[in-house]
């Protein structure tokens, strides 16, 4: 080999030095995680990494049902009012202290106490007392959670609620080290303080680079990859060009315009899911279009091509919705309107003749707005179901963009908005978590909508303890939205992640969970490009 | 000279003031706030964490108390970073931003200076029209489009440099954001410096200068450079003061942990105390270097030094 070949080859095996590290699983996260206190947690970011931290008393499954995790095992009272969770045997902190039933009771107080600001202390509502607590009304130890042993919980219900095991898998009702609630208010979820339960505990965190976890040898089953890092990724181009160049194993998204040039160049890498999560348009019926008009709101949702909308505009990536309720929501039965099977015309057709009673026409054409929070996708998918409304119905659609926090504002006060863009994630595997923020009195129903038979569907539904009659208040309660329409649904969101061929084990999650403890590293580097 | 120090000194901090006071009254005007969620709280868990962050008191408050804090050198805690202070946050984002911008400063500098100084000697001939066309380029072609094309050459093609991250201490990390930054920087510092000698060298002491016989060389380096240096050293106040902070779009491209990204993350969060620290840290680093730049122009220009 003469000289100048040997050194330009040297040159070039260097890079290997970054591009491969075969230990670290390398995970695209998104944004920066806000905290990393179990109790705090807000985004999918943070998320994402806590559920590798700590480990609750349930976790979510592949299929989306709750199963055992430091519980082994749980039964219920007949009145369906009383849950008792056995615990595993000779559970430990990432410091080797045993893990008792009375961390659980402490980490649930801290979840609903008011002081903590816990973003989703409404989840444990379901529980004795909480309601109260949250309110402020009962202190924090009143809470229907208590410990008769080490390795026994007992959890009282206000209400029966066959949820309950699957809400326990939310960081919300993760456990809580003594010494971590000692101290101030969340300067424990640090390198070198926090106490973690899961199958990794913290090693570094770079505010705006990465969250480096190590493995827990004192966890149960001890996981396969020895380090995971959380990476920031911001801009989704920039992420999947580091993966591209092999810096990432997983990333957290995908640019949805590059989605046909992935599917491509990196067969076999994306992976593609349905997700617990809908994108909608909210209507304000607090005021006039909207107010007393369902004809109206119904002919707006009949002329929407949603097959079109996932097609032309998400490319693919996501699937068309007739019904509030994603479809793989666990035990949901799901519901369309009848005419969503009609083919098209028919229902131009039919739209045509309600928006005429609703006291629209030619002459008289509806004139609104869509509001929407600034982003790429939100404004093409505006301007394509303005495009379907003007074509269909003549209706004269402008089209506003806001900043987000703006647009927020904007969209609780309900005095600005007409149609407004909105989307809904579900915090548990449950149909109550999308069909909840419909509620007269809940705080997401930027709508307005008071719908009397409605509630009275959901407290049937909140009051069951037989599965059956629960699933079918439920679906009566969807049926109810889909007749009023307060909101138009139009698409499920997917998760959609490029995954490395290094890595082994990904499966497919309804909530998009994956728990790093599942994955493994094959060693080879192939396949890459 | 103290004295013209001394008042300088008593000038920013007074400029700092005010635009603290403008910025915090600003950012309050905006719609929405901190705790405006897609997930709404429980009114009891709002009213708590706005507590703690003092945003139930009047804003006439809320104001004195932090200019209370700053003047102690208390930057607050930020609102969307949990249990991090500001000064924390910006201890940890400045010394990667503060090294990217002053390599890209060292870089863009000297050769943008050599480049328009070349460029000026014939103006017209065909130096000029290709740094013209350089310079044009540069200065046109956005981070965001420049960033991501030298990833893709660089780190997904040739696989020569890595595509982001930042290890502390790995020259590889720096190479391609600080060629990033540089670029329009150079561009711009090139097209002042080549308009600045184009000025010097049709100046009625240049004509003296060439009148007595000395060779272009001499003085175009010797008596043309310090005085053709004006517009690029007014730019560089300004400019030093931007690329120190970090550039929001760099960093997240090569997922760099500086400070850039505050300055636009923080206002869409309506991370108040965020946004102000970062505003601060800027408004000082400009004070600090027109200061600097107008010493600079006594030693560039004689003419000022009198003033």
């Amino acid at each position: 080999m003469r000289a100048p070949t040997f050194v330009l080859a040297l040159v070039l095996s260097c890079p290997s030095a970054w591009a491969t590290a075969t230990e670290v699983l390398r995970i695209g996260n998104g944004p920066e995680p806000e905290t990393l206190d179990p109790h705090r947690v807000e985004g999918v970011s943070a998320g994402n990494i806590v559920r590798d931290l700590f480990e609750g008393l349930t976790a979510v499954g592949d299929d989306g049902a709750p199963v055992p995790a430091a519980a082994e095992s749980w039964s219920v009272g007949a009145d369906g009012l009383r849950y008792r969770f056995r615990l595993r045997d000779d559970l430990r902190w990432s410091n080797g202290d045993p893990l008792v039933a009375a961390d659980f009771v402490r980490g649930l107080r801290r979840s609903v106490a008011p002081s903590t600001g816990s973003h989703f202390a409404r989840m444990l509502e379901p529980i004795r007392n909480a309601a109260a607590i949250i309110d402020g009304r009962l202190p924090a130890d009143t809470l229907g959670v208590h410990a008769p042993d080490a390795q026994t919980l007992e959890i009282e219900l206000e209400a029966p609620n066959p949820t309950l095991p699957a809400l326990l898998a939310h960081p919300c009702a993760f456990p809580l080290h003594a010494d971590n609630a000692a101290a101030s208010t969340t300067a424990f979820a640090r390198p070198g303080r926090l106490i973690s339960n899961g199958a990794y505990r913290l090693a570094d965190w770079v505010v705006q680079s990465h969250v480096a976890l190590v493995r827990n040898e004192h966890y149960r089953d001890p996981a396969a990859i020895a380090r995971v890092h959380y990476v920031v990724t911001e801009d989704i181009h920039a992420e999947l060009q580091r993966f591209r160049a092999g810096e990432l194993d997983i990333t957290a998204e995908i640019p949805p315009l590059q989605a046909e040039r992935i599917r491509r160049e990196l067969p076999g890498a994306l992976r593609v899911a349905p997700y617990l999560g809908v994108y909608y348009y909210g209507l304000n019926l607090t005021r006039p279009p909207f107010a007393g008009a369902p004809q109206l709101r119904r002919a707006l949702s009949m002329v929407i091509d949603r097959e079109l909308l996932v097609q032309k505009v998400l490319h693919g990536l996501g699937l068309p919705a007739y019904g509030f309720v994603p479809p793989k929501t666990a035990g949901h039965v799901p519901q369309t309107p009848a005419w969503s099977a009609w083919p098209l015309a028919r229902r131009i057709e039919e739209a045509r003749r309600l928006y005429r009673q609703a006291g629209y026409g030619q002459d008289r054409p509806l004139q609104v707005e869509i509001r929407y929070n600034t982003h790429e996708t939100h404004r093409r998918i505006a301007t394509v179901v303005a495009a379907m409304w003007k074509q269909t119905l003549g209706v004269q659609t402008r089209l506003v963009n806001e900043e987000f926090k703006v647009f927020l504002h904007h969209r609780r006060l309900r005095r600005d908005t007409q149609v407004f863009r909105a989307a809904w994630m579900a915090d548990f595997n449950d149909p109550m978590s999308f069909l909840g923020i419909l509620h007269s009195a809940h705080g997401k129903n930027d709508s307005g909508w008071v719908d009397a038979d409605f509630d009275a569907h959901l407290a049937v539904a909140a009051a069951s303890v037989d599965g059956e009659r629960r699933a079918e208040a439920l679906a009566a309660a969807e049926r109810r939205v889909l007749e009023d329409v307060p909101v138009i649904p139009l698409y499920v969101y997917v998760s959609k992640h490029l995954v490395a061929p290094r890595v082994r084990g990904w499966r497919d999650h309804p909530l998009d969970y994956h728990y790093s403890k599942d994955l493994t590293l094959a060693d080879s580097q192939e396949g890459r490009g | 000279m103290t004295l013209m120090l001394l008042r300088r000194a008593i000038a920013g901090l007074v400029t700092l003031f005010a635009l603290l006071t403008l910025s915090f009254f600003l950012l309050r005007a905006a719609p929405g706030g901190p705790l405006d969620r897609e997930r709404s709280l429980p009114p009891r868990i709002e009213a708590a964490i706005a507590a703690q962050y003092h945003l139930d008191e009047p804003l006439w408050r809320q104001y004195v108390r932090y200019a209370g804090d700053v003047l102690r050198g208390d930057l607050g805690p930020s609102f969307q970073y949990d249990g991090y202070h500001v000064s924390d946050l910006i201890a940890a984002g400045l010394p990667a931003s503060l090294l990217l911008g002053a390599l890209a400063l060292a870089l863009a500098l000297p050769l943008g200076i050599v480049l328009g100084f070349t460029a000026a000697q014939r103006p017209g001939g065909w130096r000029d029209r290709a740094l013209t066309l350089f310079s044009m380029t540069g200065v046109s072609l956005p981070n965001f489009v420049v960033a991501p094309l030298l990833v893709l050459v660089f780190a997904v093609t040739l696989r020569w440099l890595p595509a982001g991250g930042w290890r502390a201490g790995a020259w590889q990390d720096v190479v391609l954001p600080v060629i990033a930054l540089a670029l329009p920087q150079m561009a711009y510092v090139a097209r002042l410096a080549r308009a600045g000698m184009i000025e010097t060298l049709a100046a009625p002491f240049m004509l003296t200068a060439r009148a007595k016989g000395l060779p272009p060389r001499l003085l175009l380096w010797r008596h043309a450079f310090r005085p053709a240096l004006l517009p690029v050293l007014s730019y560089l106040g300004p400019a030093a003061a931007g690329l120190l902070t970090g550039s929001v779009v760099v960093e997240q491209i090569f997922g760099i942990p500086g400070i850039g990204r505050y300055f636009v993350q923080g206002a869409l969060n309506r991370d108040y105390t965020l946004v102000l620290g970062v505003v601060l840290l800027y408004g000082a680093l400009i004070v600090l270097f027109n200061l600097l730049v107008d010493l600079l122009y006594g030693w560039l220009d004689p003419r000022l030094r009198s003033a």
